[in-house]
């Protein structure tokens, strides 16, 4: 187990350049995810960390130790590629066993270590299978087991999940983050699928177009956006205009159009001082409210439905209010607004953040 | 529907016809190997292996035979080689120029055979280089390259980069890898590719008798001069087994390619 630490990394593609002056530290055994559009860099960082990709500029450490001239073979890493990467012609025990032929494992050991990994991901009797005869749930299970076996110093992700069926991701989200829990392996995560980087990560750095956006917790980057891209790419979020009149000890306080004066507590303000702001504010936290509603502790303004988008547990509606239209996405109470419907919408101050404008 | 049946029955018959057209005399060789009489031809008088016996005891033949095996298979293991390594650098590296190179290395197939023939003759003349064995393997590995390099490239396409670089994350050197991985997975298009190198140098008349030194014999030029001498019933053996050797061979292949496929599930 290792740390990770990206110093200044740049990455040039001829006049492209892929990565903008990174630098990042992951601690060692934290599960890290990097997440982003397709393009924004993740999988060439990832690929550079691996050693599959020289970087252009700057260094990168792993346990301390400067890896740039070490070639991907000494570099001691687990990789789980997107489609499995098992080989064809061996046997699923041959797979797992391939690592452990380049370390000092006695011959008498690789067995017993093959049918470890083979148990930890649930799969003990495949070992004499060829890949092929597997689901891809399975091989995804394979390649892990392949890449953990040989106790590597980062475990590397790349999509892994992303080849799988929907409801064989979700059952493979929690294998994984249990499998790495256990063995408490350093991870690098790589997705695009937000829901996936919230539910899995220690920390997350959201990338967008080769630069870092935000790196934190995944509360952090869900409740407190660093950037409009970021409250954007997590989720639907409202980005409204606003002008900020002043800070107190609690609250910045933003002018916001329609709404009116919205304490923005201190910890989510985002530094945003006298002047144009903005406000965040997340379609789920945004409540469609019909007469009568309890609205204590809430900021109301009075809208109009236009688009209902029923999703059985949840609806989503898009709003009217004033000349702005706005995104909420709710829970159902007994039957989900008409369109057209005469409405309130509504939200507490501390469900929003502030951006500088 | 009376009509359309009338058209497919038609279709049918004329491709029977190309059929009996393009194997009849491959069969009349075959079967006239088997006769009797002294005479190539029909009637048939009796079945006897005597032809082949023949062929056996003829020393001229066997030479011929030796040579072109010889030939084939030098030819086989170079075109391979060449074959394979310039697969892999055009496939997995950027090469300057890759197009200009690909394409030159295919061309030999399109160039008529005589014109190449005769253009190498001269060039090897003009340099001062006298015919000899090496030139005419040089020639054969010249033209049966982009037969294996077409065969090579297409199966290293379709095996997938990450599951080298998975060899590599787990510890495995290039060379281990490449040896470990990737040529086990495109083995059986190295093995159909040397099969046709061999086959095509087997079979070649073209190129060898330009290229080929005084005295030196291969089956299918051996077979040309004693045609025309007169056409003794051994040609008709001579011929059989040549059409088992370069029909024969490529099945094999093909059907040991199919298994190692099947195993490996590629």
């Amino acid at each position: 187990m290792s740390s990770v630490t990206l110093n200044n990394i740049v990455k040039r593609f001829g006049d492209f350049t892929a990565v903008h002056k990174t630098s990042l530290e992951i601690p060692e055994g934290d599960f890290v995810t990097l997440l982003g559009p397709s393009g924004c860099g993740k999988t060439t960082n990832l690929r550079m960390i691996a050693g599959l990709l020289d970087p252009t500029e700057g260094e990168i450490l792993i346990g301390g130790r400067r890896v740039n001239d070490v070639p991907i073979h000494k570099r001691n890493l687990g990789i789980v590629f997107q489609n499995y990467a098992l080989f064809p012609h061996k046997t699923v025990a041959e797979n797992v066993a391939f690592g452990l032929k380049y370390r000092d494992v006695p011959k008498s050991e690789i067995a017993g270590k093959v049918q470890a990994a083979l148990d930890l991901v649930q799969l003990p009797n495949v070992g004499d299978r060829y890949p092929k005869a597997l689901s891809g749930g399975q091989q995804q299970r394979i390649a892990l087991a392949r890449a953990i076996v040989i106790e590597p110093d980062v475990l590397l992700l790349d999509e892994p999940l992303s080849a799988l069926d929907a409801n064989l991701r979700e059952d493979m989200r929690v294998e994984l983050k249990r499998i790495q829990d256990q063995i408490g392996v350093t991870t690098v995560f790589v997705t695009h699928d937000q829901s996936e980087a919230l539910a899995m990560s220690d920390s997350i750095v959201v990338m967008s177009a080769g630069r870092v956006e935000q790196v934190g917790t995944p509360e952090d980057v869900y409740n407190t956006p660093a950037s409009e891209f970021v409250a954007n790419f997590l989720g639907a979020s409202n980005i409204l205009p606003a002008r900020c009149t002043g800070r107190d000890a609690q609250a910045a306080h933003l002018d916001v159009p329609l709404f009116g004066d919205v304490p923005i507590p201190g910890d989510k303000t985002g530094g945003v001082q006298q002047g144009p702001a903005k406000l965040v504010l997340r379609a789920e936290k945004l409540l469609v409210l019909g007469e009568g509603a309890d609205t204590t502790g809430l900021i109301t303004a009075p809208a109009t439905v236009e688009t209902v988008d029923y999703q059985g547990q949840t609806v989503r509606y898009f709003v009217r209010v004033g000349d702005e239209q706005l995104q909420a996405i709710n829970m159902i109470d007994v039957h989900p607004f008409a369109e057209g419907a005469a409405v309130s919408v509504g939200f507490r101050p501390r469900d929003c953040a502030a951006l500088p404008g | 529907m009376g009509s359309v049946g009338f058209g497919w029955h038609l279709i049918r018959g004329w491709a029977i016809l190309v059929y009996v057209f393009m194997f009849l005399p491959v069969a009349v060789v075959v079967l006239l190997s088997f006769n009797a009489s002294q005479f190539g031809s029909f009637p048939m008088t009796g079945f006897s292996f005597r032809w082949f016996v023949e062929l056996w005891n003829n020393d001229a033949i066997l030479r011929a035979f030796r040579t072109s095996i010889v030939l084939g298979l030098m030819t086989a293991v170079i075109s391979t080689t060449l074959g394979v390594l310039a697969s892999l650098a055009l496939v997995r590296y950027r090469v300057p120029g890759e197009n200009v190179i690909s394409t030159l290395l295919i061309a030999p197939i399109l160039v008529p055979e005589v014109v190449l023939a005769v253009a190498l003759l001269l060039f090897l003349n003009f340099l001062g280089i006298n015919k000899s064995f090496a030139l005419l393997l040089f020639g054969h590995v010249i033209f049966t390259l982009p037969f294996v390099i077409l065969v090579v490239q297409a199966r290293l396409v379709s095996i997938k980069r990450d599951v080298e670089e998975a060899a590599m994350s787990l510890g495995a050197s290039p060379m281990q890898t490449f040896f470990q991985i990737t040529l086990p997975l495109m083995l059986p298009a190295v093995l159909a590719g040397a099969l046709f190198a061999f086959t095509i140098s087997f079979d070649d008349i073209t190129g060898t008798l330009f290229w080929k030194p005084g005295g030196v014999e291969t089956v299918p030029t051996q077979i040309f001069a004693m045609l025309r001498n007169s056409i003794s019933p051994e040609i008709n053996a001579l011929g059989t087994v040549m059409i088992v050797m370069t029909v024969g061979l490529p099945l094999l292949g093909v059907a040991i390619a199919r298994q190692l496929a099947k195993k490996s599930g590629t």
